[in-house]
């Protein structure tokens, strides 16, 4: 009997465990199964849309035929201008955060502003965007209000990555340029911010992927349904590729006619964001395992 | 010249917030010797030697008083330059640590950015403090090549030759063998014998035999306090107080 | 000192980048309140908030967005109530028991799925599982609380799994083989030792995945259903409030009622996720604060 009680608690202990188990990987299958089909779904239906002129050629016949090149140029205006908007103000407050900011009210202030503009609903950034950029700055729904939203929109994310890159660079290295009698900034530009450079690009990869994807804070502020020709300034509007699928799923008289299309569009867009973010993660891990220091 | 004082503490305590980390510190550093600061972990010596260059400017939180005087201007005095102080007075440290840029980068980053462009000069000056770090017979060829591909002696030399490129009159050293082999280590402590013919050096060491071999000067610190400070064979032959005869003799630290 | 002055000036012009994310923040407000405000002027701040009536466009209107409010939490609650449970258990397969080469792939995986524009996820639940919905419990519409639930949820899993995986992954190696060392099983470590270690990390990850649900527009725009009552069962539709702004902005008359309260909306809203976040950033830095002092 004294020797039977402890046998038992122990199986049943391993029964425990064995269930506990069960419960931990079914959800991790169930995740996988879930997103993973949603992929390999949209893989096999988008794939029979895809070809060159596809990717090529504007819409045609009231958009039920033809391509989803605007879309796609539209997609990278707005990419590029976002990034170049955000990635030198990001870089800037990074270096602020990690290399000059001490221990106080002030800084602990600007850390929860960052925080809190990585939470605010993208609708809200459309919000914003419309209310500044396009009517009181007076620029109109245009490829400028549309980059500097999503500017905005992507600003924590740079911030983030550069302060985890400036993070990662040795205090070893800090101390000996400074020991060299090399002034603060000097050490910066010289040292810090080229040692950085690769984790904070990389990481800013991360945010041309959400920029690209992203479609609320550009519906009042930069998309257009349909445009006859490309743009020819920033103060034009544009196609994007996120615009566009919400528009030929929700809207007009040609919804089931569009699917296609819109499979085809979807494609594109996730292997846009995908692979920009697989490529940022790829070269991240390399940077990782090479780093000797 | 001999015994002309470069460098002088007085009554210098240092806090690391509300800790008190340094009390009362009163020394005279004497120009071309070499001079030792041992004690046990956490005994203060390091931070002493940081104080000497403000390095310790770079750790938040952190508070001086008292004057510390290199040729007679107090170096925390706000009018005074950290960075002009830094130029004047390097330092190595315990883990070498080059940039990872080529060797030759590695020497005339602080020449070059205190103004020295013209090739040649930063060509000369490369070879003449690779010389005096007793490292240019094994680099002269691999100038070129990135600093990280020397082995951690090689590495530490180079960075005493980087830190000499700077011409300063003063070098600090903070445990600088303590990341070597042996072999290495003799290199350098052979090295900062051939040095303080030139320069003024502090070193601050874990390793009593290496304070015994390799200083003029030695001074024992404990809990924040200087106990003794002497002629170095004296600290090791005859010391004046208990601690320091305890520490020397291995009853504790 | 002309070094030491430059030295300062440099210092200045980064802190000045470093506070356009307060700035930005601050216009946010200053423009939501700018073009949300003049709303008070035709209803209350009760009316509005707790009104049951959102017909905008009516005559005469009526604005009240406290269906729109309700289709937010509740979307939100469900989604959180899939999503959290599947997140955190994925989070401990990936840090606790996974073979080292799944573990490998799944981190970086879990983080590109975050990364998978909402837009896409809306499209999917309008396209797949909006008609499965209909047709197997034979409704009059898939695009219900149902689908923006699950939709949401898948959205936010991710999120949720990757901070929380991060949390599990910091907790001390000396907890876990102080724990072995007694002789617990691997599952009791897990649920008594390092769930618990971890507890602030996760649940920063639960708020900050609900505070994404709450304010996602994409997919609750293409998969509630956009019904602007309060709802009485699972399968009616809703009209959260990202949703009723994206929607009704492009018809709304520039500076009508409407368009003020479509931005009086977005001030809910922010203001909404914002205390999300501050909770959120308020339990990570006690968490912080804590995790040094016992070290």
């Amino acid at each position: 009997m004294q020797t039977a009680t402890p046998h038992a608690s122990v199986r049943w202990r391993y029964i425990k465990q064995h269930l506990f188990f069960a419960v931990v990987r079914l959800s991790a299958a169930l995740i996988a199964l879930a997103l993973g089909g949603l992929l390999v779904y949209i893989f096999l239906h988008g794939r029979e849309a895809i070809s060159w002129s596809f990717l090529t050629l504007p819409p045609t016949d009231s958009m039920t035929k033809g391509g989803i090149m605007p879309a796609i140029i539209g997609t990278f205006y707005l990419t590029l201008g976002a990034i170049a908007v955000a990635l030198p103000l990001g870089i800037m407050s990074a270096i602020y955060l990690s290399e000059y900011a001490r221990q106080g009210p002030v800084v602990r202030i600007i850390r929860i502003g960052v925080n809190c503009l990585a939470g605010v609903p993208s609708i809200v950034f459309g919000l914003f965007g419309l209310g500044l950029f396009v009517v009181f700055l007076q620029f109109g729904s245009c490829i400028l209000s549309g980059a500097l939203t999503l500017g905005v929109l992507i600003l924590p994310t740079i911030i983030g990555a550069s302060e985890e890159a400036l993070k990662a660079v040795p205090q070893t290295f800090r101390e000996a340029s400074l020991a060299l009698g090399v002034s603060k900034w000097q050490t910066i530009f010289r040292i810090v911010l080229p040692n950085a450079l690769p984790g904070i690009l990389t990481g800013s990869i991360l945010g041309i992927g959400r920029a690209a994807g992203e479609t609320a804070p550009i519906m009042f502020t930069a998309a257009a349904f349909y445009t006859v020709k490309l743009p020819s300034s920033i103060f034009d509007e544009v196609m994007a590729l996120p615009f566009h699928i919400y528009v030929l799923a929700t809207a007009g008289t040609h919804i089931e006619a569009t699917r296609p299309i819109q499979y085809g569009t979807v494609l594109v867009l996730v292997a846009l964001v995908l692979g920009v973010d697989l490529i940022a993660i790829l070269i991240r891990s390399y940077i990782r395992k090479r780093k000797r220091w | 010249m001999e015994d002309k004082v470069i460098i002088r503490t007085k009554n210098v305590n240092f806090f690391y917030g509300g800790f008190k980390a340094l009390t009362d510190i009163s020394m005279d550093f004497q120009s071309r010797h070499v001079t030792a600061l041992i004690g046990p972990s956490g005994c203060g010596k390091s931070t002493l030697l940081r104080l000497l260059n403000r390095m310790n400017d770079l750790i938040d939180g952190t508070r001086v008083e008292g004057q510390v005087l290199f040729e007679g201007v107090d170096i925390y005095d706000p009018k005074v330059d950290p960075v002009d102080i830094r130029r004047r007075i390097g330092m190595v440290f315990q883990k070498p640590n080059p940039f990872p840029k080529s060797i030759f980068n590695n020497i005339t980053y602080g020449p070059k950015l205190a103004g020295m462009t013209r090739r040649s000069d930063l060509e000369e000056l490369t070879e003449w403090s690779l010389k005096q770090a007793v490292l240019w017979d094994e680099v002269k060829d691999i100038l070129g090549q990135s600093a990280m591909m020397l082995s951690g002696g090689q590495q530490q030399r180079l960075c005493i030759a980087r830190a000499l490129a700077m011409k300063p009159d003063v070098l600090l050293m903070d445990e600088p063998t303590s990341a070597l082999d042996p072999i290495s280590t003799a290199k350098i402590e052979e090295l900062i014998q051939d040095l303080k013919k030139q320069y003024t050096i502090i070193i601050v060491t874990h390793n009593m035999q290496q304070a015994a071999r390799v200083s003029d000067k030695t001074g024992f610190f404990y809990l924040g306090k200087l106990i003794e400070y002497d002629e170095t064979e004296t600290i090791f032959t005859r010391p004046h107080v208990r601690q320091t005869e305890d520490y020397i003799t291995g009853r504790f630290g | 000192m002309t070094r030491t002055f430059k030295e300062q000036i440099i210092k200045r012009v980064f802190f000045l980048f470093a506070c356009v994310s307060v700035l930005i923040l601050g216009l946010i407000v200053a423009f939501l309140f700018r073009e949300g405000l003049p709303i008070f002027g035709i209803v209350s701040v009760r009316e509005f908030l707790f009104g049951h009536e959102w017909y905008p466009t009516f005559d005469p209107p009526s604005f009240g967005i406290w269906p729109l409010i309700v289709g937010s939490f509740i979307v939100t609650f469900f989604a959180t109530l899939i999503a959290v449970p599947l997140g955190v258990l994925s989070a401990i397969y990936i840090s606790e028991i996974a073979p080292p080469a799944i573990k490998e792939i799944a981190k970086p995986v879990i983080e590109l799925l975050a990364g998978l524009p909402s837009v896409v996820l809306g499209f999917f639940g309008m396209v797949v599982l909006a008609p499965w919905l209909q047709d197997t419990f034979d409704l009059p519409t898939g695009l219900n609380i149902v689908n923006a639930s699950i939709m949401l949820a898948l959205m936010a899993i991710p999120t949720i799994s990757s901070i929380s995986e991060d949390a599990l992954y910091s907790v001390p190696r000396e907890f876990k083989e102080a724990s072995y060392a007694l002789g617990a099983t691997t599952s009791e470590t897990i649920l008594r030792v390092i769930v618990p270690s971890a507890l602030s990390g996760i649940s920063t990850a639960v708020i900050l995945g609900m505070a994404r649900a709450i304010g996602e527009t994409m997919v609750v725009l293409m998969v509630a259903g956009g019904a602007a009552a309060v709802p009485e069962s699972l399968f009616d539709s809703v009209r959260p409030m990202p949703a009723s702004i994206a929607a009704e902005m492009g018809e709304a008359p520039f500076r009508s009622d409407h368009y003020h309260a479509l931005f009086a909306t977005g001030i809910v809203l922010f203001f909404l996720t914002l205390a999300f976040n501050l909770v959120a950033d308020y339990i990570s830095h006690k968490f912080k604060e804590v995790g040094s002092g016992t070290l």
